[in-house]
């Protein structure tokens, strides 16, 4: 079945690979990054070092797969504080429709979406400290209105629904409803768009790291990576190369994904293919 | 968005008429010059802020002293043309240049010097090395043409401390808009500063001295390693002084179109540790920070090879220079020991602060890995310039930092007791102040020596390397310094080859 989706394949076989290799990197790592090697610095891709080795002589592999881990830990909290945050609030919103709770939520939705989520994301790290907490803290909060905003939106169709009258004339009460009824039927529109939101929290923290406000070193990020690879791209242009190519494929993958999975869950598409 | 792309198309258009225009204008003239920079200056004062920059800008250029340092360090005569010194060594008679006059046009007198002196060694002068002028019991405009200063005590490097930056000569009339108009007696004025991008200067017509071979001069500030080289590479500049990214200077060296100069500088660059903060208030651990450090891979590592090892705070190029980098030698079996000694044996935990440069960021970089293999762990905090000066400097808030110290001779900095690393013994306070009030040669130069082995056995900071100074310019340039004996960027000897 997955196979049958032509963006599916390639989406999951990404994810996996850059998955695999944050996973992995937990437990092993081909050198170790902290230590620092200069006599063997900038060295080209070769058996001993596949991608070759940085400006300090670390094996730049090492680093994108400790890279990953850092870009996957920072995008997965940040998603997980906008569901957890954001989902609630949209599910509180469509069950009170037009009620001042209503309002009041979706119009401080629409505040922080009207700022620019890099821009306050710098602000943010630049007051509090560049570190990469502030930086989970920073996207997360971008990634509430996202998910209130979609829950909202796909719960008030739900509402006027038949069956929902009938748990409505059951007896149930809006909380209830909103968990036991509403919620289960809006997760695959979450899980799209967490995987979405998953792609944009990498690109987020690379770009961060990349002006010097995420991750700080020695911890490993494609971002800073890239930045410090900047000046000597003419002399070792596979310093900036691998970390480049590493942001690229993963979010690559992950909105292949997010599409494919639209593609299967989306209840309306899947009766038009059969 | 057709809208915009029009007003793009215009802007363009608009953009690249106005750079042929400037490109025509400078093929004629070749004696216009844009020299960048990394950092930009503050303010315009250099006698009320410790920046460098502001020297950097304006030393030799706009403001002059009663002496000024030649490109090779030498202590020249500057606004005074001779002087006489007491048999006691206690007063100075300076003869002052005839024909002087600041920038609006008003004579440099006697007064002026009193005036600038006066106002550096007051109670609540603003003045960054004040130090300079603490002997100074007492000035004196004997004519207008002739002035005496008076010494508490004979300072054998008064005429040297006379050539800083922070002694120039400034106009009464003047000082109070220093910091935005900066009004002096050098070969330049002072005509334009667009904030966060440049300051241009035009040639003093009516200079005492030679006159500068430019008619402008425009200083452009680029502090991204990144645009620095796009800015070289692609001409836009003619020459930047204290090149950021020396891992591109083999690229320059090897383009007809540039030449590259690698210079020495005043600049100790030093893992500075705050003395006072446990556990590094304990000498035997400084001693096993000391030992866990291996100078020559930070100097590869993070200055592409340019630098040389030092081992205590002081130039190598000076003549009264001790190799002491021995006492220090990378030996990190030997830190492991004297960690445990110090009651440490599993290490311990310490900030390390950064500032931008890249000497300092990739620096810490390699200094961090260094100190974890004995055991130390530190955490790396990137601090823009503001905030280091605010947390580090001033605040005194952290372990370990790596700055270098750019200013000439000042290893009377480990006198004080309030300065940032908190040293300034008892011990060494004295030995500073003879070594202020020693006039015979000889004498000084042992006395110098004792302090440098004094701070190393102290081990008070890791000593890293003495900076080095690329300045990657237009191969027809002139007359740039290749040293820093100070920081400056004298531009009055500096002209276009035909």
């Amino acid at each position: 079945m997955l196979l049958h989706n032509r963006s599916m394949l390639p989406g999951v076989v990404l994810t996996i690979v850059f998955a695999g290799a944050a996973i992995v990197s937990l437990v092993w790592v081909p050198y170790d990054i902290t230590i620092l090697n200069i006599a063997d610095r900038m060295k080209t891709p070769s058996l001993i070092h596949p991608f070759g080795t940085d400006q300090f002589g670390r094996d730049i592999l090492s680093m994108i797969m400790v890279g990953a881990r850092t870009s996957i830990a920072v995008a997965l909290v940040a998603v997980g504080i906008g569901m957890l945050a954001g989902v609630p609030l949209g599910l509180a919103a469509a069950a009170r429709r037009g009620s001042l709770p209503d309002e009041i939520i979706m119009r401080t939705n629409d505040l922080v979406f009207a700022f620019p989520s890099l821009l306050i994301a710098v602000m943010i790290t630049a007051v509090f400290g560049a570190s990469a907490l502030n930086a989970i803290i920073a996207i997360g909060i971008f990634n509430i209105p996202v998910f209130a905003r979609l829950t909202r939106g796909a719960a008030l169709t739900l509402w006027s629904r038949e069956y929902i009258m009938a748990a409505r004339v059951a007896g149930k009460g809006a909380a209830r409803i909103s968990v036991e009824h509403i919620l289960p039927n809006v997760t695959n529109l979450l899980i799209v768009q967490g995987t979405i939101q998953f792609s944009l929290g990498i690109l987020a923290e690379a770009g961060l790291s990349y002006v010097g406000l995420g991750a700080q070193p020695p911890t490993a990020s494609w971002g800073r990576m890239l930045a410090d690879s900047q000046t000597m791209i003419s002399l070792a242009p596979h310093l900036a190369l691998f970390p480049g190519l590493a942001i690229l494929l993963t979010v690559l993958g992950l909105n292949l994904l997010g599409d494919g999975l639209r593609d299967l869950l989306d209840p309306k598409l899947r009766r038009a293919r059969t | 968005m057709g809208r915009a792309m029009r007003l793009n198309k215009f802007g363009s258009g608009l953009i690249s008429v106005l750079a042929l225009a400037a490109s025509i204008g400078m093929a004629e003239a070749k004696s216009d010059i844009i020299v960048a920079m990394q950092l930009e200056p503050p303010h315009l004062d250099p006698t009320g802020a410790a920046a460098g920059a502001i020297d950097s800008v304006l030393y030799s250029n706009v403001f002059e002293g009663l002496t000024r340092f030649g490109p090779d360090g030498s202590v020249n005569p500057g606004l005074a043309e001779s002087w006489t010194i007491s048999d006691d060594g206690k007063t100075y008679t300076f003869k002052l240049h005839e024909g002087v006059t600041f920038h609006d046009g008003s004579d440099m007198t006697a007064e002026d010097v009193k005036f600038s002196l006066d106002r550096a060694r007051a109670d609540d002068s603003a003045n960054a090395q004040k130090a300079l002028f603490a002997g100074i019991e007492n000035v004196e405009v004997v004519d207008p043409q002739t002035v005496a200063v008076t010494l508490k005590e004979a300072n054998s490097s008064f005429l040297f401390n006379l050539a800083w930056g922070d002694a120039v000569i400034v106009a009464p009339e003047t000082v109070a808009d220093i910091k935005t108009n900066p009004v002096g007696t050098g070969a330049f004025k002072f005509s334009d500063w667009v904030q966060g991008d440049r300051i241009d200067l035009e040639r003093n017509p009516d200079y005492w001295g030679t006159p500068a071979k430019l008619d402008n001069v425009t200083f452009k500030f680029i502090s991204d390693p990144t645009a620095a080289f796009a800015a070289v590479m692609a001409e836009d500049v003619n020459a930047f002084v204290g090149f950021p990214a020396p891992e591109n200077l083999p690229q320059f060296e090897a383009d007809p179109r540039f030449q590259v100069l690698v210079g020495s500088t005043e600049g100790e660059t030093i893992l500075a540790m705050n003395n006072k903060l446990p556990p590094l208030d304990n000498v035997k651990v400084r001693e096993a920070i000391a030992h866990a450090i291996d100078r020559q891979a930070i100097i590869d590592g993070a200055m592409f090879g340019y630098g040389t090892p030092i081992g205590t705070h002081f130039a190598p190029h000076n003549p009264d220079y001790v190799d002491l980098t021995g006492s220090s030698q990378y030996d990190p079996e030997l830190s492991k020991k004297l960690l445990a000694e110090a009651g440490f044996p599993d290490g311990f935990e310490t900030t390390l602060k950064l500032p931008p440069p890249s000497y300092a960021r990739r620096g810490g970089e390699i200094i961090a890995s260094q100190l974890r293999a004995i055991g130390i762990e530190t955490e790396i905090t990137n601090l823009e310039w503001a905030q280091w000066l605010e947390q580090v400097f001033r605040g005194k808030d952290y372990g370990l930092t790596i700055v270098s110290h750019t200013e000439p001779m000042d290893i009377g900095i480990y006198a004080r007791p309030d300065y940032y690393f908190q040293y300034g013994t008892p011990e060494f306070q004295k030995l500073f102040a003879a070594i202020t009030s020693e006039n015979d040669p000889e004498k000084r130069s042992a006395l110098l020596k004792e302090a440098q082995e004094m701070i190393a056995a102290d081990y008070v900071n890791a000593y890293l390397f003495q900076l080095a100074f690329p300045t990657v310019a237009d191969a027809r340039i002139k007359g740039l310094w290749k040293n820093q004996p100070t920081q400056a960027t004298d531009l009055t000897a500096v002209s276009w080859e035909e």
